[in-house]
């Protein structure tokens, strides 16, 4: 990885006159520190050594940045938001925003330490904020109770680092798409002070995986999309008619059966609440017998309908101490940054694996490069649509696609307003030639695994 | 007592779905020791509290620093000047309260000279921050208990752990990628009759196209079988050809061509794995000839009495074939076949257990203990997992710092590249030397940086000649190690607080595979090494 030069320390970034002070006793930085306190950590900031970053100058200074200036966002504050919070706080960081849409569960509460028994129902953001400025005297965390997506550019350029602890990788990639769009390239050259450092960790049951992104210089999360490979459902026809797993039957009481008979009215079936899983278990159970299918439990039965993934806290601990590693290093130029992605996995022994993911060259996301479509005329919309969400590099969820016809803007088709549906589906079975497009015509793409639409330019084939 | 359960359920129910009840109570039943509440001591307690472990007691003498406070998530500042065992156990025993915190304000050296057998109550003991001749006195106590002990250190950007337990056997290894348990190889009776019935050629077009992969390839095996004098394909252009003569197998519609028969396609696309050779695998031929499989007495533990039926039945019922394990994995076909299928595979894996069962009672009696003494259910559990079963062992500490058995070509032939982890090994082994000879780590002060590289080197230098070590430690980790000035930088500690709790927990529930022995994880590079010392 090419030496960066490290913005953070040029730049200085001025605090939001808005952030509450957290604590209060009003504590202003130096005023709650005691004796020895960081002593842990400046020996890593005040010695020189031999195998720091070539940047790296020794200083008081550095502290300081750390403690009044540096502000870190963190995503999540569920099993890694947690560690990561705790982490950043107890390596001098103060100046940390958390996002998080969720409220706490019961579940949580084997791994999400800062919450407890009576906070369940309570956002899990303000909850951690409370609980870190609490226990760590003159750290400011910043809860947010909401979605990635309420903040525009505005709010993430205040940031000199963001790390994700998310559970999703729809939203991985819009965190990931918000950062490329706040790249600003002068002729055609990226200006290093518009990069902000991405740290992204996950986890799942053993399994965990660290990565550092440096938008527009290293491998973002679409260059390596076929690391996520996408999820498998079962097919319809098993479920419908030719069950062998307790999984398809389970998957029978939820998708066929529940829609069918409405047990509770018409509401969606709600995997948080105990009596929709029990009637979707019983189904289940009868339809098991029905075929001589063993293996259906109730827990079974919740785990494939809400698609649980096991967790416990040892994981969430290793791979968060990963992040908030990187993320020091990254702040302080104490040492070279993880180039770029740590592979962890503690079933047998314990098994790490660091390398580099490379960039793809005609990554949606990142590579500035404008997406080939390559149809022929005679190909309907349809075929166009299955390709934007089957690509194994593209894998978007519910794509839009617009066009400019006659100097107009024109939506081709958008599932995800009803209005527009309706109207716009008979165009899925016309042609691309019927719909009016000509060869080399751009095609805006929108989706939930992107802010920013993405160009696309057709290509006729014959 | 019912709604206590229920909700222990919900609030361990993402941890439950990797081991299980079974493996909850273990944890429930256990009483864990942490001697030292340093960050990394509290970190890995703090990952064995809130999955629920049964209790905790904490062995410290030191009082609270501000240095200490400053690192650690479990001190506060208020607490400076007290005793560190105490205020740790009251911040760790709130995060839950299914766990009961203990502590004891002594340092383990004072508990050794008056009381060592203190620590033979614990299932295990995890020893944070010891200086080697603590570490040396506390692993001889626990080796001759036999009471598992986890050594953990963080320093500077590099943590370590070293696991000293005689022998931990583990039935349930849960493998990442397990072959499949089918005997196409060598099918048993009840399989033999069961694709007796199918007949490829005469079904319907739907039976035909929803008919298992394994009964496919098991019928195909068979004509080929006959036709090639009971010579299985072996290289891979007879396996070619085998594939495609099943591929031919595919149905043809009224026009020639071949209809779209998935389970076909995972025929052929299974034959590989399919036509390996049933085998015991090589690790479990090793426990075969082991010792304690061979010399069963009243003494031995449950786990070799039924390995040993094992080994019975595999040279007897199972003619040098583990009992079958009775799984098979979905694919497609219609649930009648599917069901039919697992129900042979099932029932035949219940026989062999049986088998085993009427071996293990015959053991139990030679050697005068009742047949209940190992329940059916601990049998079933065996059998399935026969393939999987793994044995620990570490060496003791002892053998490890003796210049007679000391693992000489390991550490030799590991620093053949001199910045493998094994240098930092040798770098913590020279730094509690330092410790051993100054009462005091090197540059904790900022004028101590300087001076202390020489005073390391020479610790360096007299470790490596005890040794006998021909190896060259670059002065560079020299340097670095007193830059660290036995830092504890709480990131470090983390990564290590994770890394230990999972490996207590293994050895606590008896699932999932612990390392051995020694284990660098380097946070500058981050990246990490298994070493056996």
């Amino acid at each position: 990885m090419a030496d960066v030069e490290e913005p953070e320390k040029k730049r200085r970034r001025t605090a939001d006159p808005t952030d509450k002070m957290a604590v209060d006793g009003g504590h202003r930085n130096s005023g709650c520190d005691w004796d020895g306190r960081w002593n842990h950590v400046r020996k890593f900031l005040e010695r020189p050594g031999p195998f720091t970053h070539p940047d790296f100058e020794p200083s008081t200074e550095s502290l300081q940045f750390l403690l009044e200036t540096c502000k870190i966002l963190v995503i999540g504050a569920g099993g890694l938001g947690c560690e990561l919070l705790k982490n950043l706080a107890l390596s001098g960081f103060r100046l940390i925003h958390v996002v998080d849409m969720d409220t706490i569960d019961v579940s949580n509460l084997n791994r999400q330490f800062l919450f407890r028994p009576k906070d369940v129902g309570r956002p899990k953001a303000e909850v951690a904020a409370d609980f870190i400025n609490t226990r760590i005297p003159g750290c400011k965390v910043v809860p947010h109770f909401k979605k990635i997506q309420d903040f525009d550019d505005s709010f993430y350029r205040q940031f000199h680092i963001i790390v994700c602890g998310l559970d999703s990788i729809i939203a991985r990639r819009w965190m990931n798409g918000m950062l490329i769009s706040l790249l600003s390239y002068e002729d055609g050259v990226l200006d290093p002070s518009s990069i902000i450092p991405l740290i992204d960790g996950g986890t799942e049951g053993f399994k965990g995986n660290a990565r550092v992104i440096l938008p527009g210089m290293t491998a973002c999360i679409d260059c390596t999309l076929e690391l996520y490979p996408p999820q498998i459902n079962f097919p319809m026809c098993t479920i419908a008619s030719m069950p062998r797993l307790p999984e398809h039957c389970i998957e029978y009481a939820r998708i066929l059966q529940w829609p069918k008979e409405n047990p509770f009215g018409d509401i969606s079936l709600d995997g948080d609440n105990p009596d929709h899983i029990q009637w979707v278990f019983d189904r289940s159970q009868e339809r098991a017998a029905e075929f001589s299918i063993t293996g259906v439990t109730y827990r079974l039965t919740q785990g494939v309908v809400k698609r649980i993934i096991p967790a416990v806290a040892s994981t969430n601990a290793v791979i968060a101490a990963s992040c908030a590693m990187e993320v020091f290093k990254i702040a302080t130029s104490a040492y070279i940054p993880l180039n770029n992605y740590l592979v962890f996995n503690d079933v047998d022994g314990l098994y790490t694996y660091t390398f580099e993911a490379e960039r793809k060259e005609n990554c949606s996301a990142c590579s500035q490069v404008p997406q080939d479509l390559q149809f022929p005329p005679s190909a309907k919309l349809q075929e166009v649509l299955e390709y934007l969400t089957e690509n194994a590099s593209l894998q978007m969820k519910s794509p839009a696609i617009t066009t400019t016809l006659e100097g107009k803007n024109k939506t081709l088709y958008l599932q995800s307003v009803k209005s527009i549906e309706e109207r716009t589906r008979p165009n899925l079975c016309k042609t691309l030639k019927e719909l009016g497009l000509s060869d080399g015509q751009e095609l805006a793409v929108a989706d939930v695994t992107t802010p920013q639409t993405v160009l696309f330019k057709l290509n006729f084939t014959t | 007592m019912a709604a206590t359960q229920a909700s222990k359920e919900q609030k361990y129910d993402r941890q439950l779905r990797l081991w299980g009840d079974h493996g909850q109570e273990t944890l429930e039943n256990a009483h864990v020791c942490l001697v030292n509440a340093t960050a990394t001591g509290t970190e890995i307690l703090k990952n064995l509290v809130l999955p629920g472990i049964g209790a905790f007691t904490i062995v410290d003498g030191h009082t609270v620093s501000g240095e200490d406070v400053g690192n650690n998530f479990f001190l506060s500042n208020n607490s400076i000047g007290k005793n560190r065992a105490q205020a740790a156990t009251e911040l760790l025993q709130e995060m839950n309260s299914d766990v009961s915190g203990n502590f004891v304000e002594e340092s383990p050296d004072k508990l050794l000279d008056n009381d060592p057998e203190f620590f033979h109550r614990f299932t295990i003991v995890i020893g944070v921050h010891l200086p080697e001749s603590t570490c040396m006195r506390l692993g001889s106590v626990l080796w001759s208990a036999s009471v598992p002990f986890l050594v953990c250190k963080t320093y500077g950007l590099i943590g370590y752990m070293r696991l000293v337990v005689q022998e931990h056997t583990v039935i349930e290894s849960h493998p990442d990628n397990a072959l499949e348990d089918l005997r196409l190889d060598q099918p048993f009776s009840e399989f033999k009759n069961h694709i007796q019935s199918y007949d490829l050629d005469s079904m319907d077009k739907k039976d035909h196209s929803h008919t298992p992969w394994i009964i496919i390839v098991a019928k195909y095996l068979e004509k080929w079988l006959s036709e090639h004098n009971c010579q299985a394909p072996k290289n891979y252009k007879e396996k070619e050809a085998f594939r495609q003569i099943i591929r031919e197998g595919v149905r043809k519609n009224e026009n020639g061509v071949p209809e779209d028969e998935e389970n076909f396609e995972e025929a052929v696309k299974n034959v590989n794995t399919a036509l390996n050779p049933t085998k015991v695998p090589t690790a479990l031929e090793d426990l075969f000839n082991s010792e304690q499989c061979n010399n069963i007495t009243s003494q031995t533990p449950a786990f070799w009495v039924m390995l040993r039926a094992v080994k019975e039945f595999v040279h007897n019922e199972g003619s040098g074939s583990l009992p079958v394990r009775g799984t098979i994995p979905d694919m497609i076909a219609d649930s009648q076949k599917f069901i039919s299928l697992q129900n042979i595979y099932r029932e035949k894996a219940m026989q062999d257990t049986a088998a085993v069962s009427k071996h293990v009672e015959r053991l139990l009696q030679s050697v005068g203990k009742p047949p209940e003494s190992i329940s059916e259910k601990d049998i079933k559990l065996l059998c399935k997992n026969a393939s999987f079963l793994r044995v620990v062992r570490c060496r003791s500490l002892a053998e490890e710092y003796s210049v007679d058995s000391v693992n000489k070509d390991e550490i030799t032939s590991c620093m053949d590249s001199p910045d493998s982890e094994m240098v930092f090994y040798l770098m913590l082994r020279a730094v509690d030397r330092f410790y051993q000879q100054h009462s005091r780590y090197p540059g904790v002060y900022n004028y101590q940086v300087e001076e202390d590289i020489s005073k390391l080197k020479l610790c360096v230098n007299s470790l490596l000649q005890e040794y006998s070590l021909n190896v060259n430690i670059k002065d560079d980790y020299i340097h670095e190690f007193c830059r660290y000035g036995a830092a504890e930088p709480h990131t470090v500690a983390a990564f290590l607080g994770g890394s230990a709790a999972q490996e207590a927990i293994k050895i606590i529930s008896h699932q999932f595979v612990p390392f051995s022995n020694t284990f660098i994880y380097n946070a500058m590079s981050q990246t990490s090494a298994t070493l056996h010392l």
